[in-house]
């Protein structure tokens, strides 16, 4: 562990340099600027593949950068074979997403800006894959959420992508919450928040008692995020983004965000009684509730967001049998899940891009037209279907040889896995064959190939696909088999193989799924008549139920608000001023720590004199009929504390409250002439009374506080500190400036910023005007309303 | 409020109250004074101006918009934390340098941009919000 800044934190910060830099580039070069802008991800791509050899020797690299050691947070990063996985696939997707990007919204207007969300949401997603700490985690896990907002709600003029950011937001960002306190109680229970220390203790929060508590926060926040059922509707939702988006977040990165936090809490949290029965049971039923779904669509997008949807069900399911071949089997899917499915996302894109159209009902017979898009495709539905000779099959071979035969409930688990793979093969084949064979068919647009830049993508993560099949030994001994050992939580080696050596039941069971579904495939139109029957029939579901949970919300916060602010300035002054009294005279009388009377000081005449102005301003504020005469009258009071400081050795006390009597009574009277209130006090004398007896409670408690304060032995160990210090190591003779800039500096910062941001709050509300112009209160008026008041 | 003699005199007063309130910053580390105070006099400078000639003088004598200046204000005091950072000591911690300027000695330090960006913010804030009510047009 060494404190420098190296490499792999210029790769976190990198994405967001880029950022920053993006609406630059497409300035000057336009949608070209994508070129450029790839070699951002391409070079951090790079960066993460020399750390390949480490990774396989069993090594995680660590380091941490103590930027702030008072708040003891530091940057951390953590590199073992599952963080190095997903880095590489956001990085390496990323650099095509960017490419894709450039192609797909050539001519926007806000391209710079959309590339600026990219690169944002990317720096997330890599900060969240390699960060040691769940703080940061956490912090860049939510990130995700927010960037992940805007750029689903990019199109901000459709009300329907305005709908589906806000509901993704809710729905992570709730997760997000949930999260959080499981971040805190892993920190009060093991003492760290370090995931290196936390791996090295495995059994450590499995056996705590409260280990249910924080696994459920846990599973809230991945299950939100991953779209697991019944919270996996926002997931189609968030189709409304430019596709560019839905191929990178919605098949890559965010959606897997989930998945790689549960792998990562796996040897931490895993392999208990209730792991291995929620998780199975979650992700099952939403392998099968998101393949029936998307047998239902027409729509290319939402056809793979379901399977999406059902990827992830069968990589929670299997992450949660805790079992090593079934664990190689999710690593093995995953990767193939991130290069098909990112891959198919592109090319429902450069469909709807070239064609005009996403409805797999209306088209056909593209093969001529778009022959590159049909080949990318083809690859990457063959390793969707898991046909050999691609990573899917392997995939499924190793997921089906974990399953089976090793939990009490496998044949559920096996059956489930079965039918969700054979559906996801009938989305697969639907997606990649059904636009590009039979006869041609009119579409909106006259279909012709896309761009390199937006063929680049599907083309090579395709041919990935296939790649790393032919280097079987290499994928195994580099990607998958230190990922699956950083999963399980031991060392494990990768033997993976083409050809099985031996006929076993895994072989067997993928034959059997490949049957199914091609049969199903035949029957498409049939099945998905007959899934519309049934969600038709049933008439509810998750995504009406978030609007219904919407407007309730809405309309209970409503009705709190009307509640605690009914908008008179009158009861807040008086709700806040009681509170006050009530906490400064109560504890005294009740703890009997009512002060003694002290004797009266000795004072010289021009103390008696400054005293003497106090009186006379009070005084004048009670006498005074008109309210800027009463302000007036306030501000010599307020001048006679700032005298009174001034004696008694405090000059800077006694400088900054002059100017704040000035400026109050200066912008109090403005405001004043501006609300053209009616100029007299008109309170009735019940009023007066009651008002009264709150302002002298209220005063009277301060001033007891205040003598109680001082007849306490004064304590110097602070004064004795700062005058001792503040010449020495702060360089200042002004101890009460030290202070601020200085001892206390971060406070001063925190203090600034609210100090701007509660001036943004008065300037909105000075400006604020009302839609319709009402007219100004008369003095008539106003009496009325205060007679009517009385009444009441 | 606006008669002749104070129309006449705002602008002399406004500047010297400016000029003032720079040297209240810049004195503040070791005599009363600093950031916050100085802030305070700038604001209740220019709300006197603003007093006397209305506010689209002030507005053009201030050049940016004053939240603006608050907002830089806030950027000018967290990038003085910032700094530290690159030096390799922890967050916000005070630097120093003394350059010779002319023969003079100077101090110049990491506080004081500090303290710069404290007083950037309250006369940013300040005088927003005086000169958003002294605004009396739209209403």
């Amino acid at each position: 562990m060494d404190a420098a800044i190296d490499g792999t934190f210029l790769a976190i910060l990198a994405p967001f340099v880029a950022a920053a830099l993006a609406p630059f580039v497409t300035r000057i070069a336009g949608h070209n600027g994508a070129w450029l802008l790839a070699l951002v991800p391409a070079g951090i791509f790079v960066h993460y593949l020399g750390f390949l050899g480490q990774t396989a020797g069993g090594a995680g690299i660590a380091s941490t950068w103590d930027w702030w050691p008072a708040m003891g947070w530091p940057l951390s990063y953590l590199l073992d074979g599952l963080s190095l996985m997903f880095a590489l696939l956001i990085s390496g997707i990323g650099t095509f997403i960017v490419l894709y990007a450039g192609g797909y919204m050539k001519g926007h207007p806000q391209i710079g800006r959309f590339l600026s969300f990219i690169f944002l949401f990317m720096g997330a997603m890599q900060g969240l894959v390699v960060s040691d700490n769940l703080i940061t985690l956490f912090i860049f896990w939510e990130l995700t959420s927010i960037t992940s907002f805007l750029l689903i709600g990019f199109n901000h003029k459709k009300e329907k992508s305005r709908r589906a950011a806000i509901q993704a937001l809710v729905v992570t960002g709730g997760g997000g919450l949930s999260l959080l306190a499981g971040v805190v109680m892993v920190q009060l229970v093991a003492g760290t928040s370090d995931l290196s220390t936390l791996l090295t203790q495995p059994g450590l929060l499995q056996t705590s008692p409260y280990y249910l508590p924080i696994l459920l926060l846990f599973l809230g926040g991945a299950f939100t995020k991953s779209a697991q059922f019944p919270l996996h509707f926002w997931l189609p939702n968030a189709m409304e983004a430019p596709t560019p988006v839905s191929a990178y977040l919605h098949s890559a990165t965010m959606v897997k965000a989930g998945v790689y936090l549960l792998m990562r809490m796996q040897p931490i949290l895993g392999d208990t009684i209730w792991w291995s029965t929620i998780l199975p049971i979650f992700g099952g039923v939403t392998l099968i509730v998101g393949t029936l779904l998307a047998v239902r669509q027409t729509d290319l997008k939402l056809m793979l967001a379901y399977t999406t949807v059902a990827s992830l069900g069968l990589l929670v399911m299997l992450t949660g049998t805790s079992n090593e071949v079934a664990i190689k089997g999710a690593v093995l899917y995953l990767f193939a899940h991130s290069l098909f499915k990112g891959a198919l996302f592109m090319v429902a894109g450069v469909i709807d891009h070239e064609a005009g159209t996403r409805d797999v009902t209306k088209l056909g017979g593209l093969r001529k037209a778009m022959p590159i898009t049909f080949f990318a495709a083809i690859l990457a539905a063959l390793s969707m279907a898991g046909l050999p000779p691609f990573i899917g099959f392997i995939a499924k071979e190793e997921l089906y040889l974990g399953i089976w035969g090793t939990s009490p409930q496998f044949l559920a688990l096996t059956l489930t896995a079965v039918v969700g793979n054979a559906l996801m093969l009938v989305i697969g084949f639907a997606v990649a064959f059904k636009p590009f064979l039979g006869a041609k068919t009119e579409t909106p647009k006259p279909a012709h190939e896309g761009p390199i830049l937006m063929l680049a993508g599907p083309v090579v993560l395709s041919i990935c696909g296939l790649a790393s099949v032919i280097f079987l030994s290499w994928t195994g001994q580099y990607l998958i088999g230190p990922m699956t050992s950083s999963v399980a939580g031991m060392p494990l080696e990768a033997n993976l193989h083409l050809v099985p050596a031996a006929i076993k039941i895994n072989l067997i069971l993928s034959i059997i799924t490949v049957i199914l579904g091609l049969v199903l495939f035949a029957r498409l139109a049939v099945l998905r008549g007959a899934m519309n029957g049934i969600l038709n029939a049933i008439g509810w579901g998750p995504d009406r139920g978030f609007d219904q949970f919407m407007s309730g919300l809405v309309i209970s916060a409503h009705k709190v608000t009307r509640l605690l602010q009914p908008g008179q300035m009158d009861i807040y002054m008086k709700g806040a001023f009681i509170v006050t009294a009530i906490a400064v005279l109560v504890p005294m009388i009740v703890l009997d720590e009512l002060p003694a009377w002290p004797e009266m000081p000795q004072m010289l005449f021009y103390e008696w004199g400054v005293m003497a102005i106090a009186v006379i301003g009070l005084a004048a504020v009670l006498a005074a009929k008109n309210r800027l005469t009463a302000i007036a009258a306030l501000g010599i009071q307020g001048f006679a504390v700032a005298l009174l400081f001034m004696l008694f050795g405090a000059p800077d006390l006694s400088f900054t409250q002059f100017m704040v009597e000035t400026l109050s009574v200066v912008i109090l009277a403005l405001v004043m002439t501006r609300l053209s209130l009616y100029q007299n006090d008109h309170r009735s004398p019940v009023k007066t009374v009651i008002d009264g007896t709150v302002a002298f409670a209220v005063g009277g408690g301060f001033f007891l506080l205040l003598l109680s304060v001082t007849q306490q032995p004064f304590n110097t160990a602070l004064s004795d500190f700062f005058r001792e210090h503040s010449v020495a190591i702060a360089h200042g003779r002004n101890i009460v400036n030290v202070i601020l800039v200085d001892f206390r500096g971060v406070d001063t910062l925190g203090e600034i910023a609210v100090v701007a941001v509660a001036g943004l709050a008065i300037l909105a509300l000075v400006r604020f005007r009302p839609k319709k112009k009402l007219p100004p209160l008369t003095e008539a008026d106003a009496i009325a309303a205060q007679k009517k008041e009385a009444a009441v | 409020m606006r008669t002749v003699i104070f129309r006449t005199t705002a602008p002399y007063l406004t500047s010297l109250m400016v000029l003032f309130s720079i040297f209240v910053l810049l004195r503040g580390h070791n005599e009363p004074g600093g950031g916050f105070i100085g802030g305070l006099i700038a604001a209740s400078a220019f709300a006197i101006y603003g007093v006397a000639c209305g506010v689209p003088p002030v507005r053009r004598a201030l050049v940016f918009h004053p939240m603006s200046i608050a907002g830089t204000g806030l950027f000018i005091g967290a990038i003085s934390g910032i700094i530290s950072l690159f030096e390799g000591v922890p967050f916000f911690t005070g630097l120093w340098v003394y350059p010779s300027i002319f023969g003079v000695e100077l101090a110049l330090s990491t506080p004081l941009v500090f303290d710069i960006g404290v007083y950037l913010v309250v006369l940013g804030t300040i005088a927003s919000i005086a000169l958003g009510l002294e605004e009396r047009e739209k209403i």
